[in-house]
């Protein structure tokens, strides 16, 4: 057991993990913070994704050790300081861009992270962005629509309602 | 003025702002004081005889609470097939029985024949490994056609891999036969329905917690129909009395059909709760899910067409071998049976229908009903035989299938596959389909893809589903273990906010916003204060969960007839109160008013008296404001469309990309479009991966070779396109109170053909005309060796 520490949506944390705990363990059990999801065992899916000191990270593949001392961002902390929805979140909800809200969590952190680096993406980017994303609900469609949408982008002529 | 609430409008999902934050409360975020976790041991062959099996070592290691093994279970029920389904000769189906752990045999990898519960999720992992099984591995039974010929069988005592050879409608087979041998022209198509995993994002888990002291079970699972899944494991398999135990599926990450079945986990976590007098938990691993989720399709078939010179249809017969895996899984044997034979007629005028289903044991997992359910079968058999005639008979694919369509006053018309069509228009949805679309300018788009070396292909489609499900009496005759209707409660509540309970169950589809809007809609309340309860067998009325795109159509129409009453009572509670006799009152937007005078009073004051009875006539009414309706459908519903799509193929590699897709759905009065156009969206991306990347896929040793998101081919968001989706061709259900007709599958059924009509188009385009047909899913290897060929 190592005692670790780190700050997660600004708030200091600190636990005690084994060696091969893996970051999303620590995040969903340790803390429950259960907004951030596992889809898979390889890897893949991008359920688990959140930001590691402003990067882009699929928490499975991470020890929870190695973040010790890091800045961890998670769905749990992206809304507005009054607890609306951030515009990324809005533009989701706005554009019917989620449906059983599993892959949810980790696409809003992939937009975030996409639109940071590349504030106006075209779609092609948007839809190469999300390679390690995996929703089988919506298609892809609607969430293409919101994230452009969050970008400032006018979706309008983006087929139907 | 448009509307801006209640039916036909689309309010945001309130359910979205706590996915969209991260308070989504799914079955394995819950955790219960005390839990200990179970972990199983798998098979890793297919098919083996267990010798024995060594539990000492892992029974003495650290943190192990319990291992169970098959032998524990020997003398509970078997978890059952829901239909019972006859073959053709009267006789009934093979029924081997479902264990909750494999005993005597192991019949397919990733079947579980041992679990250990420990302290933690890790040390039952570590006991898990610990376990010895001495297990003779015996032939897989893997393929089809070996299974039905082979001395080997996955279940000994039954003596025979075919579970059932099913005729539908045996009495037409002589004619359909003597209408083929007599036929000026017969298309004939054998193709490969592909085997899929159904692939929600969350995985299954189940926690179940007992109370020594009174003797209630609670079961947190991952179900689409937490009442079924009670009745399963109540009535079939463990016997705990209906009334000890809750389920409760609180938010599900999605079903497509996986999530409606009963599996063997639940029942060993109620009765490790119960043993061990603690809460157990089990979440499945995404590789586990691959292993043991009930899977999809998996059908074989030659379908044969018969038509005049002219194209008008004569008869319709499909031979098809079904796999249903090593068990029967709850809707195994009504999937490719009467969800698929009774929709071989399509949209068209046919008067000749013969379908054969046999139905196979393999070594392999479970296959059941996943998104459409035997309806994506009928319409890739049929619409690509109809695609492969067009092209024998020089036809235009659209006008072929105009041809034959039943027209808008032959309703309602009774097929040849024995269903009653209640209402549509499949003229109106080509009309709307060629206005969307371009059709004029498809020619300059190929020559535009073939200046860049690329083929073009366009493809269209047309097809009728059978959803709502289903009329209880029907289905009683069909061989069905169960009613299908569906219930709602209404509770009024005091300060006049409203509490719907209804046995549907929502993974995606937002029942949260949409049934709201109905209760709002009939008593001019507004939809914020009325707020949905399901998923919680201790708080909804028994129904049937949500699978078959029947929440709407079926508890939907249960939620009218819980809000008539609502409005009957409440209108007597307002003669009283305003003194006018029941005739006289009016009730409009939430208003009762004494008709041709301005006396009123508003809903919410009635509720409260309702609550508040002191003065009331209570010789005439019971306080409270609540009622129940149980609502059992006259018929099935029949959503119908028209499809179309252009893709480009890289005659050098293979590859193809879908560059449109536009389907107009006719799916009766709609409530909601923005998630009905969700639901189609969702529906497409799975048909288009099934027709252009997954496959599961075992190994002539029962091996899955698919098996992980690095095998098996899940469309990502730059596989797919844009959609283009109509639902304004509106022929309202006749039968249901809402005209609705169900919108969540029509995506997955209408797209696969549509693409490999698609395909094809392009490949004969480019010269390729000895191609008539590539199984699906259509890869680059696949297209590259049929252009090569
Ligand atoms: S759970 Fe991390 S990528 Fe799937
Ligand atoms: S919304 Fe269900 S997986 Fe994306």
């Amino acid at each position: 057991m190592q005692n670790i520490s780190m700050t997660i949506n600004g708030k200091p944390v600190s636990g005690d993990v084994e060696g091969r705990t893996l970051l999303v363990e620590f995040l969903r059990n340790d803390l429950h913070l259960t907004g951030t999801h596992v889809g898979c065992d390889t890897s893949q899916c991008g359920a688990c994704a959140i930001h590691v000191n402003g990067i882009i990270v699929k928490s499975c593949t991470m020890f929870a050790a190695d973040a010790d001392g890091a800045l961890v961002d998670t769905i749990e902390g992206q809304a507005n300081a009054d607890g609306s929805l951030n515009k990324i979140q809005q533009a989701f909800q706005d554009h019917h861009g989620l449906q059983c809200g599993f892959c949810t969590p980790g696409m809003v952190m992939a937009a975030a992270d996409l639109l940071k680096n590349n504030p106006t993406p075209t779609e092609a980017e948007v839809r190469h962005h999300l390679d390690g994303n995996i929703c089988r609900c919506t298609g892809y469609h609607n969430i293409i629509k919101a994230i452009m949408a969050a970008s400032g982008q006018d979706v309008s002529a983006i087929a139907a309602e | 003025m448009p509307k801006d609430s209640g039916i036909g409008t689309s309010p945001k999902r309130r359910e979205d702002i706590r996915f969209l934050t991260g308070n989504g409360k799914y079955t394995d975020d819950i955790n219960l004081t005390g839990q200990s976790y179970a972990a199983f041991v798998r098979s890793d062959v297919a098919h083996g005889k267990i010798n024995s099996i060594d539990t000492s070592a892992a029974e003495n290691m650290a943190g192990v609470l319990a291992v169970f093994t098959g032998e524990d279970f020997a003398d509970v029920g078997g978890n059952p097939a829901g239909w019972l389904i006859n073959s053709r000769d009267g006789e009934p189906m093979k029924e081997p029985k479902r264990p909750v752990l494999a005993h005597g045999k192991v019949r397919h990898v990733g079947d579980a024949y041992a679990a250990v519960i420990a302290e933690t999720a890790a040390q039952a992992q570590n006991a898990v490994d610990a376990i010895n099984a001495d297990i003779t591995e015996l032939p897989a039974i893997v393929d089809m056609a070996t299974a039905l010929a082979s001395g080997s069988f996955v279940h000994d005592e039954i003596e025979t891999n075919q579970c059932f050879d099913w005729g539908w409608i045996e009495d037409n087979r002589a004619a359909t036969d003597a209408a083929i041998r007599s036929a000026p022209h017969v298309t004939t198509l054998s193709l490969v329905n592909n085997r899929l995993v159904p692939n929600a994002m969350e995985s299954r888990a189940s926690t179940a917690d007992y109370d020594p002291g009174t003797g209630d079970y609670t079961l947190y699972t991952t179900s689409q129909n937490p009442h079924l899944t009670r009745l399963l494991i109540c009535a079939f398999v463990l016997g705990i009395p209906e009334n000890k135990l809750r389920v409760v599926s609180p938010d599900v990450g999605g079903g497509f059909g996986s999530k409606i079945y009963h599996y063997g986990e639940e029942a060993l976590v109620l009765a490790a709760a119960k043993k061990l007098c603690r809460p157990v938990k089990w979440t499945a691993s995404r590789s586990e899910s691959f292993l043991t989720d009930a899977h999809g399709r998996d059908h074989v078939t030659k379908i044969e067409l018969a038509c005049e010179k002219d194209g008008t249809f004569i008869a319709f017969r499909t031979d098809t071998m079904a796999n249903v895996g090593a068990y029967l899984s709850n809707f195994s044997t009504v999937t490719p049976t009467f969800l698929h034979g009774t929709l071989m007629a399509g949209n068209y005028t046919v008067p000749n229908v013969y379908v054969n289903v046999k139905a196979v044991f393999t070594n392999t997992a479970p296959v059941d009903a996943y998104r459409g359910a035997g309806r994506p079968e009928a319409t890739y058999s049929l619409e690509r035989v109809i695609d492969k005639c067009a092209r024998e008979l020089a036809l235009d694919p659209i006008e072929l299938r105009r041809k034959n369509f039943i027209k808008p006053d032959q309703f309602p018309y009774a097929s040849a596959a024995g269903l009653e069509y209640d209402a549509g228009n499949y003229d109106a949805l080509f009309d709307k389909l060629e206005e969307i679309v371009d059709f004029g300018g498809f020619k300059a788009r190929r020559a535009e893809s073939e200046k860049g070396g690329k083929l073009r292909g366009l493809g269209i489609n047309s097809y009728i589903e059978a959803c709502g499900i289903a009329p209880s009496n029907l289905v009683g005759i069909l061989g069905a273990r169960v009613g299908l209707y569906d219930a709602a409660t209404v509770r009024v509540n005091a300060t006049g906010n409203i509490s719907v309970m209804v046995g549907a169950h929502s993974h995606g589809q937002g029942h949260a916003t949409v049934f709201p809007q109905v209760v709002s809609e009939m008593l001019g309340v507004e939809e914020n204060s009325i707020e949905i309860v399901h998923g919680d067998t201790s708080k909804i009325p028994f129904g049937m969960g949500s699978y078959g795109s029947r929440s709407l159509a079926v508890c939907g129409s249960a939620v009218v007839r819980a809000t008539e009453k609502i409005i009957n009572k409440a209108t007597k509670i307002a003669a009283h109160m305003l003194e006018a006799s029941e005739s006289d009152i009016d009730f409009k937007d939430g208003k009762f008013s004494v008709s041709g005078t301005d006396k009123s009073v508003a809903f919410g004051e009635v509720a409260f008296k309702a609550y508040v009875p002191h003065d009331y006539p209570h010789d005439e009414l019971e306080p409270g404001l609540e009622e129940t309706a149980f609502y059992d459908p006259a018929n099935f519903t029949y959503p119908s469309g028209a499809y179309a799509c252009e893709v480009e193929v890289d005659p050098e590699t293979g590859q193809v990309t879908v560059e449109s897709f536009t389907a107009v759905d006719d799916f009766g009065n709609v409530i909601n479009p923005m998630i009905v156009t969700g639901q189609v969206h969702g529906g497409i991306g799975q048909g288009i991966g099934q027709a252009l990347l997954e496959n599961c896929t075992y190994d002539e040793n029962g091996q899955l070779l698919s098996a992980s998101y690095m095998d098996y081919a899940m469309p990502r968001a730059s596989d797919l396109p844009f959609y283009t989706v109509d639902h304004s061709c509106v022929t309202p259900c006749t039968h249901n109170p809402l005209g609705v007709k169900g919108c969540g599958e029509a995506g997955a059924i209408g797209s696969p053909p549509t693409i490999v009509n698609a395909v094809v188009d392009a490949l004969h385009s480019g010269g390729h005309t000895h191609v008539t047909h590539i199984d699906m899913p259509v890869s680059p290897a696949r297209v590259w060796s049929a252009i090569n060929s």
